[in-house]
């Protein structure tokens, strides 16, 4: 390799590094008796909030006027957060559950 | 104590006067895992009658997730009473809940549509109050073994869940 190129190859690369963004966080979410665990979460958009069933029945995490994510017994499921807000959910079909998803901008 | 039980059910129309003075006083834990599957058993019935029968989109999404769920807390159970060697005994609740969800089913047959819908969602919300009542102050309280509580306790959230639900869709109806 030429001597002369590797202070602009080592810029490429710091600048390369600079535009790749930090690494998406996977969240967990236990469900667990009719509760989301931790209730409250705070995550980053283009992290991924991954909900784990522990109960004998299906139960959703929903936001109205928003997503609706289904999490069928004993099974887990996944959700990309796009937007950054504060979202309150509940399950649609055990409206006692609730939590709640603070989304900072990336 | 499962006399107050009874009086809520009375207080609803849905139990004779012979059927509440029957009532169980202290249900043993086979006669409270017969009145949970039971309870259970009834509102599957319940269901199926509003699948049968309703055209409306939140009504049968509510009805499917009575059989859904119901059938898994009663598989649960069957597990449960297997398990601990219980043989589920039946009772005068479990008749009389049995005999007031019959005669219901028997009347909402009658009806159809919108007025279906209504008195479905309607008795829904006032069943599982009452059942939810009745977990709380009476079967909890008296099951002895620590593992009926505990799932006596799940069921009891999941119908706290089915009670909410049930006042959502029936506030919603057109």
């Amino acid at each position: 390799m030429l001597p002369g190129l590797s202070p602009f190859i080592f810029m490429v690369i710091l600048w390369g590094m600079n535009s790749v963004p930090a690494q998406a966080a996977v969240i967990q979410v236990t469900i667990d008796n009719l509760d989301f665990l931790p209730a409250g979460i705070q995550a980053k958009t283009g992290d991924t909030i991954t909900w784990n069933n522990k109960d004998i029945v299906a139960h959703t995490a929903t936001v109205r006027g928003g997503f609706d994510v289904m999490i069928p017994a004993k099974q887990s499921a996944s959700l990309v957060m796009k937007k950054p807000g504060s979202f309150d959910y509940y399950c649609r079909f055990h409206p006692n559950m609730k939590g709640r998803i603070a989304v900072a901008p990336e | 104590m499962l006399v107050q039980w009874s009086a809520a059910f009375a207080a609803l129309g849905l139990l004779s006067t012979a059927a509440f003075a029957q009532g169980t006083a202290n249900p043993t834990d086979p006669q409270i895992a017969h009145i949970a599957y039971t309870a259970g058993q009834l509102d599957i019935a319940g269901a199926k009658q509003a699948l049968s029968k309703s055209k409306n989109k939140d009504v049968r999404a509510f009805a499917e997730d009575m059989v859904k769920d119901h059938t898994a807390v009663n598989k649960q159970a069957l597990a449960l009473v297997k398990k601990l060697k219980v043989t589920p005994e039946d009772n005068d609740t479990s008749r009389a809940l049995t005999k007031a969800a019959t005669d219901k089913r028997a009347e909402l047959a009658k009806l159809k549509g919108a007025a279906f819908d209504k008195a479905y969602t309607a008795n829904e919300v006032a069943y599982h109050t009452t059942v939810n009542g009745a977990l709380q102050t009476t079967l909890i309280p008296s099951a002895t073994n620590p593992e009926l509580k505990s799932l006596l306790q799940t069921g009891l959230k999941i119908f706290q869940g089915h009670e909410q639900h049930a006042e959502k869709v029936a506030a919603e109806l057109p």
